[in-house]
């Protein structure tokens, strides 16, 4: 899909990108960067050292008001209204059939809700949460935020460089913090698979964040190349590839996101759909391939069946640089899902031998609370 | 023995009847990390403008159209083992494929090396 590259908008961090040399692409109605020094050293980079990766393009949005999480609940399967201050939960958002609208992490500050939705979806997120959400409630659309992302095996320790308190901080949490007095929204997540943080900025300190960030030895800019190649060694679907309206939670392997209690509650948008799949009767699954030989699948190639049908299709695929060898994400029929399963994905004309995979390809690598 | 270039970023080098193709090094550096090169089989009859090959970067696919028509006689082997040729070596070690060429006078189409650095810089 090309974009009309006349109305793009340029993100706060759009000059610093194209300073560093970054080359540029429309991304969710944004100016973009796609890559630096280029894809296989940026992504080797964040596997290794720390990247940091500019997603401004991201929706964050605040949810305030009483029982913003028991509402909130009516539209996602995660249980927010247990969510402790300072915890973060990864949830979906859905639409009244159980279709995915988007996936989302909510943030308990510990005062109101902190959203972060997928670009490409936030105008019509914001929308629909607007809708389905209770008048006395307040949405706010943090637009002159940036986001950053920082990202790998040295990002704790390049962040405590700059705010020595962040290195409290396990998976899935997040606080508010200061550098020279700038107020920064930290939180200990991420989309690469590895140990990071995404820190919220006011858009007019986004430069001299950047800039301090990447002064630091381990810290390069990264690309929205890598960050989709990061992504799918890790597992993790992309709204709108991996996962949109048409498809249920489970179907998508994402039942880890709907929580027991809500499971048994049953009172979500969609619930009697979504919760009829649970645990194993969808028909399909979103599953990992290993894919033979050195050719890449891409999204859109079939999966078929002995005859040469379409039983399946690849959603995501590309070249994974840890492994090097491809790997993709597709749906298959929920019998041919189990790892280890013979596949055939035909792409242009030609049948490429896979197999079903655990994912992730790449283990995670993220900096987890010890268990009591 | 001459060399042109397409606005697709592609080079063809002639030789009597023979033409070696591969995409410039423009080309290559647009694309980024190459994974994996399909080249035509041999036999193949292309005609110009024909799918003729496919250039796997990590991220995406990118077609390669056939510059010249033409029956392939033989392709670079070393792409299947060392697909990165093509970004060390766009222009020599990276060739994709050669073919003998049915029409010569599609030639004059084609860009001289003056000619396609101009439309580079252009860009």
């Amino acid at each position: 899909m090309s974009e009309n590259t006349d109305n793009l908008k340029q993100l706060p961090l759009g000059d610093w990108h194209r300073a560093l040399g970054a080359r540029m692409v429309p991304f969710a109605g944004y100016e973009m960067p796609v890559q630096y020094e280029g894809v296989m050293a940026e992504h080797i980079w964040t596997r290794t050292e720390a990247g940091l990766f500019d997603v401004s393009h991201m929706g964050q949005l605040q949810l305030i008001g009483e029982g913003a999480a028991e509402a909130l609940e009516k539209i996602t399967p995660g249980n927010l209204s247990a969510l402790a201050a300072g915890k973060i939960r990864y949830t979906l958002l859905l639409a009244p059939d159980g279709g995915i609208l988007d996936d989302l992490m909510v943030t308990n500050t510990g005062n109101h809700l902190y959203l972060v939705v997928n670009g490409a979806t936030k105008h019509d997120d914001i929308a629909y949460m607007r809708d389905q959400l209770p008048g006395h409630l307040t949405l706010n659309h943090l637009e002159d935020a940036a986001l950053l992302a920082l990202q790998g095996p040295k990002a704790g320790a390049a962040l405590a460089n700059l705010v020595p308190d962040s290195a409290g901080l396990y998976f899935m949490e997040a606080g508010s913090f200061f550098w020279n007095d700038i107020p920064l929204g930290i939180s200990r997540s991420g989309y690469t698979g590895e140990d990071g943080f995404e820190i919220s900025i006011a858009a007019e300190h986004a430069v001299a964040l950047a800039n301090a960030l990447t002064d630091l030895e381990e810290v390069r800019p990264i690309g929205l190349g890598a960050r989709d190649s990061l992504r799918l060694e890790a597992g993790l679907p992309l709204y709108g590839h991996d996962m949109n309206a048409a498809i249920l939670p489970v179907e998508a392997n994402l039942a880890f996101a709907l929580s027991k209690a809500r499971r048994e509650e049953g009172n979500f948008a969609g619930a009697e759909q979504v919760l009829a799949q649970y645990p194993d009767k969808a028909e399909k699954m979103r599953v990992g391939l290993f894919v033979d030989g050195r050719q890449p699948i891409r999204e859109g190639a079939a999966v078929i069946d002995a005859s040469g049908a379409a039983i399946g299709s690849v959603t995501s695929g590309g070249f994974s640089p840890t492994l090097q060898r491809p790997v993709a994400m597709a749906y298959v029929p929920t019998a041919l899902a189990q790892s280890g399963t013979a596949i055939t994905v035909e792409q242009r004309g030609r049948a490429i031998a896979c197999t079903v995979a655990d994912m992730p390809f790449v283990p995670h690598n993220y900096h987890r609370k010890p268990k009591p | 023995m001459s060399r042109y270039f397409t606005d697709e970023h592609e080079w063809v080098e002639v030789e009597g009847d023979t033409a070696t193709v591969g995409i410039t090094d423009y080309a290559q550096e647009q694309l980024g990390d190459i994974v994996f090169v399909e080249v035509p089989e041999v036999g193949t009859e292309l005609e110009q403008g024909d799918d003729a090959a496919v250039v796997e970067s990590v991220k995406a696919a990118s077609d390669v159209y056939a510059a010249v028509s033409g029956e392939v006689i033989e392709v670079n082997e070393a792409l299947e083992e060392e697909p990165g040729l093509v970004n060390t070596s766009a222009e020599e070690d990276g060739w994709f494929f050669r073919l003998t060429l049915s029409d010569k006078e599609e030639l004059d189409d084609l860009m001289d090396e003056k000619a396609y650095k101009a439309f580079v810089d252009g860009l």
